[in-house]
């Protein structure tokens, strides 16, 4: 198997990487899952078999991270969650609007995942299926079942 | 992202996971890169090879975690800044065969490695010391793919007669190592 030199995976996403975890888990969780992913990465790397998509594999290690990260703050609500988060901003010339991305925190799990792959690492619906583990009209079909939930929320707002 | 990278990195190397770390550093002849495993110095190349070359060649032969640790090179790096002062004559750093698996070619080098500072032998020296004579073009094929010039010291060896013969880094740098090494520089 020919694999490209690890650090060349680093250089090319670990910016993109970060991006998604911080948009799905918020800057501090993020910190941590990104070390636990790249770790994990790296573990596991020269067992790979398939190099056709390292992106989507990062982000379905990043997925997973983030989901433990969910899990963990679930079963122990840190008490920083228990502030109520400030009013919606509004978006500045074009700027990631942050009520948004809570409204897509909020989402079930692969929702959530497939908003955040679609929109802030812009992966195609293969790759997000490749991510996800599931099939690409699956992944299709839960970004459109996540923003339409996002839409009904904002339409009530 | 610096900091964040570098925090991963060091992670990785506590558990293990740096095989192969890798630096650049300048020298009189060119910058440099350098590659270490956990054994000891694999690879040095000069600027006329691309160095993703150099690290794909790391990553198929060797193992695809190559990184960039610098840290992990520092005391190749500083042997080496000492001899480009010519304060070193003797390089003192554990070395990794893994890129020559030929034992001929092994031979070779490993003798190649213990020709003196200042000192030269011939291209046919150098087959008889790896123990066949009539080898000259299967040592000089050998010396052509030393991975770990420099330290191993393939610049010492020239053609019978003198000439240079010829040098991955480029004859420009064989003949700079040799006249640095003869005194003939002012450092």
């Amino acid at each position: 198997m020919k694999l490209p030199p690890f650090q060349l995976l680093l250089e090319r996403h670990s910016g993109e990487i970060y991006r998604f975890l911080a948009a799905s888990l918020g800057p501090l969780d993020a910190e941590d899952a990104f070390q636990e992913t790249f770790v994990s990465a790296l573990r596991f790397y020269p067992k790979l078999r398939d190099d056709a998509n390292l992106r989507a594999w990062l982000f379905q290690i990043a997925h997973r991270k983030a989901l433990d990260a969910h899990r963990a703050r679930a079963r122990a609500p840190l008490p920083v969650e228990q502030v109520p988060e400030p009013a919606a901003e509004p978006a500045v010339g074009g700027e990631r609007e942050p009520a948004l991305w809570r409204a897509v925190r909020r989402l079930p799990d692969k929702q959530r995942t497939a908003v955040f792959l679609r929109f802030a690492a812009d992966l195609d619906y293969a790759q997000i299926g490749a991510a996800l583990d599931c099939s690409e009209p699956a992944a299709r079909q839960n970004v459109r079942a996540g923003l339409a939930t996002i839409r009904k929320g904002w339409a009530r707002a | 992202m610096h900091e964040r990278v570098n925090r991963m990195l060091e992670r990785a190397e506590a558990e293990g996971l740096v095989d192969v770390a890798y630096a650049e550093t300048d020298t009189p002849v060119g910058r440099l890169l350098v590659a270490a495993t956990p054994r000891g110095l694999v690879r040095v190349s000069f600027r006329g090879e691309p160095a993703d070359q150099v690290l794909a060649e790391l990553s198929e032969r060797i193992s695809p975690r190559v990184l960039l640790v610098p840290a992990k090179l520092d005391e190749v790096r500083r042997e080496l800044d000492q001899y480009f002062e010519g304060r070193r004559r003797r390089f003192e750093l554990p070395l990794d065969w893994a890129l020559t698996s030929s034992e001929f070619r092994r031979r070779v080098l490993e003798r190649t490695a213990e020709v003196p500072y200042g000192e030269t032998i011939s291209y046919r020296d150098a087959a008889a010391a790896a123990g066949n004579e009539r080898a000259v073009r299967a040592a000089g094929t050998a010396l052509g793919a030393n991975p770990i010039p420099i330290v191993v010291p393939c610049h010492r060896v020239l053609r019978t007669g003198g000439e240079l013969g010829g040098y991955g880094g480029g004859l420009e740098a064989k003949r700079y190592l040799l006249d640095l090494e003869a005194g003939r520089l002012t450092v």
